[in-house]
């Protein structure tokens, strides 16, 4: 697995931006600060943030029995809030038995079908958005930590990825969120395409999504073939982003326009 | 990378390059052959004159021309204009008619860095969405539209 992410590299590098540019850490902020006073308010009071219903239904299929284990996330876990502290602010994590990168999701889906023996929970289904929020819940204002040391290749992977141009309109995603960071597109201000609020509820899809449902959204207006959810492609570029918004707190669940 | 006038063309030279963009399989239709004279494509794609009213209205379309997610221009109707770009006001007088044809045709030539994309190009592209394979973002009847609406475009 470790060739695919170096497999990748080689692929990206060869169409790679000669000068990309990175945001310097001290310049790094959230999106959170680009939206309408609305919008924040919405994300700040749990009452008021639709995602706190993804997160409530979380909490109802952590404590319920599943698979043929017929075991509960709790019943191996016990209370989320003290588990699972911090474990969103380190993924994707290297998964040593596997010998790759793995993402909260996926994770969440091994202890699905290793541990509890029940199906893989879909992509973008509503019970795997609602475990994945649960966790990343309980690392809410807690700093990003990438695990640099075991993850590079993966890193490195996704850096290929984001400064390569792809699509029809040989565009990469540095243009976007490094480059041009800041500026208007079609009078939308271009965020620096950071991954601290997923899953989050974006008030254009009426629902809570995925970074990868997101980083879907960025490539069909590329007009680039998308990859399939949870392609190691997806994987790099989650790595290589929560690398670059390390330090960084989690806000998930947030709410953007 | 694919793409064998990039390096030369940029140049600015005085060489007459001609591009003939191969279909790509599954592609409807080839582009057609197109002379690269210096930093311009004198001659119209299509042999016609285009119509500056379609021109406007492909320019104006987020969906189509695409133009206004990066510049701004005389377009009162539409509020929401990007800034990652020049205003397009006064480009008739900034440049020749074929100066802004291989502006819309293929941007990258002149600057390999640029983020417009290339309108008329369909080689040296990566992972492009299966939908759109093969075809350029706008045909030769389009490009020659915008055009005869950028060359109206004066100060
Ligand atoms: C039978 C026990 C068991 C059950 C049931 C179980 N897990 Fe796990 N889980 C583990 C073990 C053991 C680990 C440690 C990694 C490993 O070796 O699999 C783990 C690891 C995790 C991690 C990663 C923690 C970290 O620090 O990286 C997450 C997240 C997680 N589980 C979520 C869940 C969720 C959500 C459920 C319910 C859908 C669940 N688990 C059900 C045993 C279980
Ligand atoms: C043409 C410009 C453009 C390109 C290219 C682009 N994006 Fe985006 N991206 C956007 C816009 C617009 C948004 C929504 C507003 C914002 O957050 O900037 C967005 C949002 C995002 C966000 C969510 C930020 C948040 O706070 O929720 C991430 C992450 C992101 N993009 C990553 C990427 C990645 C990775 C790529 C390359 C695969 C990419 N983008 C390519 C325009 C672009
Ligand atoms: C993704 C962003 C983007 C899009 C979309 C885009 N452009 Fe551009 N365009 C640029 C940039 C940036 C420049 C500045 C020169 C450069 O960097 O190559 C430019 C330059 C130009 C120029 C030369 C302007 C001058 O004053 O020198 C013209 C004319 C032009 N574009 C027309 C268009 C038209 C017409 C469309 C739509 C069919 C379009 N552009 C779409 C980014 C874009």
């Amino acid at each position: 697995m470790l060739r695919t992410a170096q497999l990748i590299v080689a692929v990206s590098l060869a169409v790679a931006l000669a000068a990309s540019e990175e945001i310097p850490l001290s310049e790094r902020h959230s999106s959170y600060q680009d939206m309408s006073a609305e919008t924040r308010a919405m994300q700040d009071h749990d009452a008021e943030n639709p995602g706190m219903l993804w997160v409530l239904d979380g909490e109802a299929l952590w404590q319920t029995k599943a698979g043929k284990a017929a075991i509960a996330c709790a019943g191996c876990h016990g209370d989320a809030e003290t588990s699972m502290k911090g474990v969103a602010a380190r993924y994707p994590a290297y998964d040593a038995r596997r010998g790759t990168a793995i993402d909260l999701a996926g994770r969440i889906n091994v202890c699905r079908t290793d541990h509890q023996q029940s199906p893989e929970l879909a992509r973008e289904s509503r019970d795997l958005l609602a475990l994945t929020a649960l966790v990343a819940r309980q690392s809410h204002g807690l700093p990003i930590d990438s695990d640099e040391a075991r993850l590079r290749p993966f890193i490195d992977a996704g850096r290929a990825i984001f400064t390569a141009r792809q699509g029809q309109l040989d565009l990469a995603c540095a243009h976007c969120h490094d480059a041009n960071r800041g500026k208007k597109l079609a009078g939308i201000t271009l965020s620096q395409g950071h991954p601290t609020g997923y899953p989050l509820y974006r008030l254009e899809w009426q629902t809570l999504g995925s970074l990868q449902r997101r980083l879907r959204n960025c490539l069909i207006g590329m007009r680039a073939e998308p990859y399939a959810y949870g392609a190691p492609e997806y994987i790099a570029l989650e790595a290589y982003l929560m690398w670059r918004a390390r330090g960084m707190p989690l806000e998930s669940p947030a709410v953007r326009p | 990378m694919s793409c064998p006038f990039r390096a030369t063309s940029a140049a600015g030279l005085t060489a007459l390059w001609l591009a003939a963009a191969l279909p790509a399989a599954g592609a409807e239709e080839g582009l057609r052959l197109f002379a690269v004279v210096g930093d311009a494509i004198p001659a119209s794609l299509t042999g016609a004159k285009g119509d500056t009213e379609r021109g406007r209205a492909i320019v104006a379309d987020r969906h189509v021309g695409l133009c206004l997610l990066c510049h701004s221009g005389p377009f009162p109707e539409e509020p929401l204009q990007g800034t990652l770009a020049p205003d397009l006001r006064g480009v008739g007088s900034r440049w020749s008619e074929g100066q802004l044809r291989l502006r819309v045709v293929d941007a990258a030539r002149l600057n390999p860095g640029t983020i417009m994309p290339p309108y008329y190009r369909t080689d040296g592209l990566n992972r492009v969405a299966p939908s759109v394979r093969g075809k350029p973002v706008l045909t030769a009847d389009e490009i020659e539209d915008v055009v005869a609406f950028l060359v109206t475009l004066r100060e």
